[in-house]
């Protein structure tokens, strides 16, 4: 099985932990369709044909619609400011512009209901997630905006076409995979998006299916929304393949690395400068001050003991998932790298599909699976961390393939032909070489379930508080002082996901 | 009639002074190469032509107008001036004939005559224009390019480096057809290169640059026979030189007594044998000389040869171009005549400029 062109046999234990990552990947997909056939096509008309049904529908449109329109104005304003302009600090700027993935959601939401209490429904949802999210467009624009070779809007010029129109004809055109790919990342985001919204009180479909899973537990209401949710992101999935299309954007020729030609902003100065500052202060400044004012009134019932037990059971849980995570990640994205075979694509597509579904959809269908067929395992850590795994495997791979390019295959033949085996060579040659992408993929998981929320608190073992649950249930009861060393907490565990974004080797977009 | 005219122009690359007061005149309809070696400066002069970058002193005049220097400043994309890049930089996100239109008015783009013409012209078959620029070959592209260029009728086309990205067998073969593309359109061509047989043999007019300066602007015959400096000959193909003493109108040296080309001050000078200056043959009659080796290159040979002085013992180093069919095996002794007048050169500059005595 799986024989790639050359018809090499691919290890094992390689093609054995590829078949159980993809098997894992189309669980929860595979759970929530059967879950929905049992319910009967009668009892899913009148579940699904409610008042309630069209007006989540309603939210969820709105919420996607404005905010995926005002980050991508946003970030794509921001990237071409930092990136092409003679805007002052353009170095600091483009830091800072990123930092605001060091602020969880639903942190930043606390923050801002703190201080302004009113903020509720389809207004705050949109403000709070624009600030959290407009980084997703950023960073793969700013990237694409750094990598286009310079000649080409010089080209445009000398064929007459005034600084904004070369922007508008020979540069956007170009960075349309790259908004792409931050628009889908953002709109997956908010269709699972849990914290933000329940705070705010806008009801959408992740927010009602936590709902009804709290009232009813898994039923067949919970079920069918489940399935619809699913169905908006895989057919955001299929939408972004149809607009990237056939147009390949190959680079064309090898290009002379130049540095671009940073247009003068003249008058624009100080209105640049302005959006600059009102956002970091938005997207930074608000959480980060009022965050400190809660740490400075202090809590009196704070217990320093529940905290340490609380940061140790999360940092015990984010190890044990970031590793399992990475050494279930690096064969796979060996095999799809290296191999390709109908099990490489299989694995490549199902860990896609998985990445792109929503904390609540995966934990609902693992809730399904353990209490109809493994019942010992039901409220164990170990499905908790199964469904990180699932939740999170994209990213450690995405660090993983990067790596796999510095290691090419030549390298690892070459050890072979001076003697290595192929367990020499993997340890000896392909270990180093991607070890830095193998961390990289860690420190990204570990991040990831430090703060994760939605499927931790359906799937967390009776008693087992993390960093984001307990700073969930202080926050709920409108316990700000209470939440505010935990919030502290979660953006400390955050910190490093900007200089991990900045710093990544490779451009593309993680989900 | 002059299309271009560069009056002292300095610029800088960064904040180093790279360009220190170019002079240079590219008459209508002619074809001029700026020929140097990498970092000499070439490029930062040909964005200074096309207003990717202001000069920081002196003046470029495009047909009578002013568009940098002197208090002028006319936008790239008022210059009317076609542009090729080293790699050709067609938009990746457009077809063939979407990027050959790319300059023209919006009502003109759609004119597939235009661009099926100008490819045509190139060469190029009319039936790519709905290909994209990936699934071109590199020599392809660069057709393509200079069809974009040509398309909006440009005053002057500016080429840098066109033909480097690609490898030598299509070189000569895209070189052929864009020379006479640009000929038929009548166009005035500046190429920037740092080939000296692409400069050679593209252009009508060379200008050769060294460390920011024109060191020499004539005809490829001018520059390659008449070098202004030994950088220069160096530079333009292969040259040897040999100590000489002027005497007159001729030079002795361990050639024997030639012919000078031009005037040389009295007194010891360097002077200039090319390799295809030196004619061998087998009968006694000329200097001796006994073959070391020969390097064979299909169409020609370089031999390299030492002197034998009147007592067998081998003297100064020399290698002679001779036809590819003549064999010259290592040994055979030889005898060397020198064809033409040669020039001499005293502390590196070219012995013809006036000087007293």
């Amino acid at each position: 099985m799986a024989r790639s062109v050359g018809g090499t046999r691919s290890p094992v234990p390689v093609v054995v932990t590829s078949l159980a990552v993809a098997v894992l990947c189309l669980l929860p997909l595979g759970v929530v369709v059967a879950a929905s056939i049992d319910v009967g096509w009668d009892a899913a008309r009148t579940l699904l044909w409610r008042p309630r049904v069209a007006e989540l529908l309603r939210n969820t449109t709105a919420l996607v619609v404005l905010t995926v329109t005002a980050t991508t104005l946003l970030g794509l304003s921001t990237a071409w400011l930092v990136e092409r302009t003679a805007l002052p600090g353009a170095r600091v700027w483009r830091v800072l512009m990123v930092c605001p993935l060091a602020v969880p959601a639903f942190v930043n939401s606390y923050a801002w209901v703190t201080v302004r209490p009113d903020l509720e429904g389809l207004r705050g949802a949109v403000l709070v997630t624009t600030l959290s999210y407009f980084p997703f467009v950023f960073l793969p624009v700013s990237a694409a905006l750094r990598s286009l070779d310079p000649t080409v809007e010089e080209t445009a010029r000398s064929l007459g076409l005034g600084p904004w129109r070369a922007f508008l004809r020979a540069v956007l055109p170009q960075l349309r995979h790259a908004t792409l790919g931050g628009m889908l990342l953002v709109s997956l985001h908010l269709l699972a998006e849990f914290g933000v919204l329940a705070m705010l009180r806008f009801p959408t479909f992740t927010t009602a299916i936590l709902e009804q899973f709290q009232v009813a537990f898994s039923d067949s209401a919970g079920s069918l929304l489940a399935l619809v949710l699913m169905g908006l992101c895989l057919g955001l999935l299929t939408a972004d393949q149809l607009l990237r299309g056939t147009s390949r954007q190959a680079r064309v020729g090898r290009g002379a690395a130049r540095r671009p030609v940073r247009a003068a902003l003249g008058r624009w100065k100080a209105p640049a400068l302005a959006l600059m500052g009102g956002l970091t202060a938005a997207a930074l400044g608000v959480p980060v001050a009022s965050l400190a004012r809660w740490l400075a009134a202090g809590d009196p019932t704070f217990d320093g003991r529940t905290w340490l037990v609380t940061v140790g059971s999360t940092i015990g849980l984010a190890l044990v998932a970031g590793l399992l995570t990475v050494v279930a990640a690096f064969p796979v994205a060996w095999l799809i790298s290296r191999r390709r075979s109908w099990l490489s694509i299989l694995t490549e597509r199902a860990t896609y599909v998985a990445s792109s579904l929503p904390g609540v959809v995966v934990a609902l269908a693992l809730v399904t699976l353990t209490i109809r067929y493994a019942r010992p395992v039901y409220q164990t850590s170990i499905v908790l961390v199964a469904a990180y795994a699932i939740l999170f495997i994209p990213r450690a791979m995405v660090s993983i393939r990067a790596s796999m390019a510095h290691a090419p295959e030549e390298l690892t033949q070459a050890a072979r032909a001076l003697g290595a085996g192929p367990v020499r060579t993997f340890a000896r040659v392909l270990l180093p070489l991607t070890l830095p992408g193998a961390l990289a993929g860690f420190a990204m998981v570990f991040i990831a379930v430090s703060t994760e929320l939605t499927a931790t608190l359906i799937l967390a073992p009776t008693g087992v508080r993390t960093l984001a649950t307990a700073f969930w249930s202080a926050s709920e009861s409108i316990d700000y002082a209470g939440a505010a060393p935990y919030a502290a907490a979660l953006i400390l565990v955050s910190t490093p996901v900007t200089y991990l974004l900045l710093h990544r080797s490779d451009e593309e977009p993680d989900l | 009639m002059t299309t271009l005219l560069v009056r002292g122009v300095r610029a800088t690359y960064g904040r180093t002074e790279v360009l220190h007061g170019i002079d240079l005149v590219v008459p209508s309809g002619s074809t001029t190469a700026i020929l140097g070696p990498s970092g000499c400066g070439k490029t930062t002069l040909l964005r200074v032509v096309t207003g990717f970058q202001p000069p920081t002193a002196g003046s470029v005049v495009l047909d009578d107008e002013t568009v940098a220097g002197d208090g002028a400043w006319t936008p790239p994309e008022r210059r009317r001036i076609g542009y090729v890049a080293q790699e050709g930089n067609l938009f990746p996100h457009l077809s063939i004939a979407a990027n050959v239109a790319f300059g023209l008015p919006r009502a003109e783009r759609k004119d597939t005559d235009r661009v099926a013409e100008l490819l045509g012209l190139l060469g190029l078959d009319p039936g790519l224009m709905g290909r994209r620029p990936d699934q071109l070959s590199g020599g392809q592209q660069q057709r393509v390019a200079i069809a974009r260029a040509l398309a909006p009728r440009p005053r002057l086309v500016v080429l840098d480096e066109p033909f480097s990205s690609l490898d030598t067998g299509l070189r000569a073969a895209t070189r052929e057809a864009v020379a006479e593309a640009l000929h038929h359109e009548g166009v005035t061509v500046v190429l920037v290169t740092h080939d000296q047989a692409e400069a050679l043999s593209f252009a009508d007019q060379v200008a050769i640059m060294h460390e920011g300066r024109l060191s020499q602007v004539g005809s490829p015959v001018q520059v390659y026979g008449a070098p202004a400096d030994r950088r220069s000959a160096e530079f333009l193909g292969e040259a040897q030189f040999v100590s000489g003493i002027v005497r007159g109108d001729r030079v002795e040296c361990a050639l024997g007594e030639l012919a000078l080309d031009g005037r040389a001050p009295e007194g010891s000078v360097d002077v200039l044998v090319r390799p295809e200056q030196l004619r061998l043959v087998k009968a006694p009659g000329g200097r001796r000389a006994e073959v070391v080796s020969t390097t064979y290159f299909g169409h020609d040979a370089l031999v390299t040869l030492d002197l034998v002085d009147s007592d067998g013992h081998p003297g100064l180093r020399l290698t002679a171009r001779v036809n590819g069919l003549e064999a010259w095996a290592a040994g055979t002794p030889v005898s060397v005549d020198v064809v033409g007048p040669v020039r001499a050169f005293v502390d590196g500059q070219a012995g013809t400029v006036p000087s007293p005595g």
